[in-house]
């Protein structure tokens, strides 16, 4: 165990250290200011919290947690209700199928006339991107669970409720926790997208803003920070994945 | 002991897959008796699993029914109103519940409260089935005989009066599926509850049935009963091999008249 955990820690400091000396090699053969010395944007650090990057941070996480939560609470339960019912799949599949690939983006237009320019949008274009992933992946991991799984529940009487309780959502949590640990890059990539147009805060909008008033250094801060919050939160996935499926350790 | 009997009357079962339905069984009639082991011995694919899972409640029935009797009281037979134990072939645990936690969740699910009296009782059953020590653990880190073991205190831990067994021993080795065989019958013989085994094992038939009946492919009718003179033993006298010899020919050849003759 502290063996693994010291594997870890090497693995992260290693990837550090590569991807700020590659981006260093970057910046002397470019000698541009579209690419800057890291040093230099490291020794800039303190202008983020004049410039209080906890709000915008806060901001986006706030998009992000509602549109997945959103996503979860619709994806899971039209997920299992394919699963389990034939019926309902022979109706959703041709929808969820055709429209899966649509380039949900596309409808942001669509998103900022319905739903407004300020959260609304933002939210309902993160929660478009993910649903459809979650729903076939919820899908998908119920048909894959064993029959005799449910017998022994339902020989005991177990009802509709009990059977979901104790079987289904706990057969699809690993692979829900993946599918949110994809949706979670997904949308953070997203950002940069929907944090562009009616906001004054978010990562997303930051980096635009910096970029907008060519102030490189800036830029690169607002970089770095959404790739510390996609670590942390991913590093919180796995947390998460530990402590709830310990059973799945083999 | 109070006794119970379980009516199978004219049942019929069709397999069924997405885009397909079999008969498998068709006019089937069958009295089980508490105090007694029925295993019904049969070539894969004769229908059995679909049986048990029909008692389970798990499967539809085509026609016929299944009725249980206790006392003057003759009613449906059913999952929510009988206390039906269960071990499915591949044990059938919930890999993300402890031993434990598998073991209780049947009584959760019944409402039966786990007080004083009934903590005690699965204290002893877990002492008896040796898996005390594993009640925290999960079911991927346990051995086959292990898992076994769990299976089998988690059906008894319902106190069942109908008890179902679908090949509950064909996924272990030789010597622990001896040992599993000899535990099961020590805790069935505590209560006797109506116990049904299906098996294509011949000498597991005979270990553990009372009552052992041959099922006829296709149409799942009893081809062959005989009352068992073995049960609870392995002998090696001829009169023995000759049971075999005679079972497994009917296994194989499972058409031929001879099935109609009775000993």
């Amino acid at each position: 165990m502290f063996k693994e955990k010291n594997q870890q820690y090497r693995l992260f400091l290693f990837g550090f250290l590569t991807t700020n000396f590659i981006w260093f090699l970057f910046s002397l053969i470019y000698n541009t200011s579209i690419i800057p010395d890291p040093i230099e944007v490291y020794r800039r650090i303190p202008v983020l919290l004049g410039d209080g990057i906890a709000v915008h941070i806060g901001y986006s996480l706030f998009r992000i947690g509602t549109g997945i939560l959103l996503a979860l609470l619709v994806g899971v339960p039209t997920g299992i209700s394919m699963a389990y019912s034939t019926r309902i799949q022979r109706y959703l599949y041709p929808f969820i199928y055709f429209s899966y690939p649509i380039p949900k983006t596309a409808l942001l237009p669509v998103a900022m006339l319905l739903m407004g320019m300020r959260d609304g949008s933002k939210i309902s274009i993160i929660f478009l991107i993910l649903v459809f992933q979650v729903v076939v992946s919820v899908r998908d991991s119920v048909e894959q669970i064993d029959i005799t799984t449910y017998q022994v529940i339902r020989s005991a009487g177990a009802t509709r409720r009990d059977v979901v309780r104790h079987v289904t959502l706990p057969a699809i949590l690993p692979n829900l926790l993946t599918s949110i640990r994809i949706s979670l890059g997904t949308a953070l990539s997203v950002l940069f997208f929907i944090e562009g147009y009616g906001t004054k805060f978010g990562m997303g909008y930051y980096i635009l803003d910096a970029w907008s008033r060519i102030n490189y250094i800036q830029m690169y801060l607002g970089i770095l920070v959404l790739a510390l919050v996609g670590f942390l939160l991913f590093l919180m996935m796995d947390l998460l994945e530990s402590y709830l499926c310990v059973w799945n350790k083999n | 002991m109070e006794q119970f009997k379980l009516y199978l009357s004219d049942l019929n079962l069709s397999y069924k897959s997405k885009d397909l339905s079999v008969p498998v069984i068709e006019n089937l009639n069958l009295t089980l008796t508490s105090g007694r082991i029925t295993v019904i011995l049969g070539p894969s694919g004769c229908g059995k699993s679909t049986l048990i899972n029909a008692l389970a409640g798990n499967h539809p029935l085509d026609g016929g029914s299944i009725t249980f009797e206790s006392g003057k009281n003759r009613i449906p037979l059913h999952p929510q109103t009988q206390r039906i134990g269960i071990i499915p072939q591949n044990y059938g645990l919930l890999p993300w519940k402890t031993v434990e936690d598998n073991c209780e969740l049947l009584l959760k699910i019944k409402n039966l409260e786990i007080d004083e009296k009934r903590s005690e009782f699965l204290g002893e059953l877990y002492e008896r089935l040796e898996i005390s020590s594993l009640l925290k653990r999960f079911p991927k880190s346990l051995s086959g005989g292990q898992a076994q073991r769990v299976a089998i205190a988690r059906a008894f831990a319902l106190q069942p009066e109908v008890l179902l067994m679908d090949e509950p021993f064909s996924a272990l080795d030789a010597i622990t599926r001896e040992n599993a065989r000899e535990i099961f019958l020590k805790e069935w013989e505590k209560n006797k509850p109506i116990a049904l085994l299906v098996t294509h094992s011949i000498e597991e038939a005979l270990y553990l049935g009372n009552e052992i009946i041959v099922m006829k492919s296709p149409k799942g009718h009893v081809g062959f009963r005989m009352d068992n003179p073995y049960f609870g033993a392995y002998s090696k006298e001829s009169k023995y091999l000759e049971t075999v010899d005679k079972l497994r020919n009917m296994l194989r050849n499972p058409q031929k008249k001879e099935l109609d003759d009775h000993v």
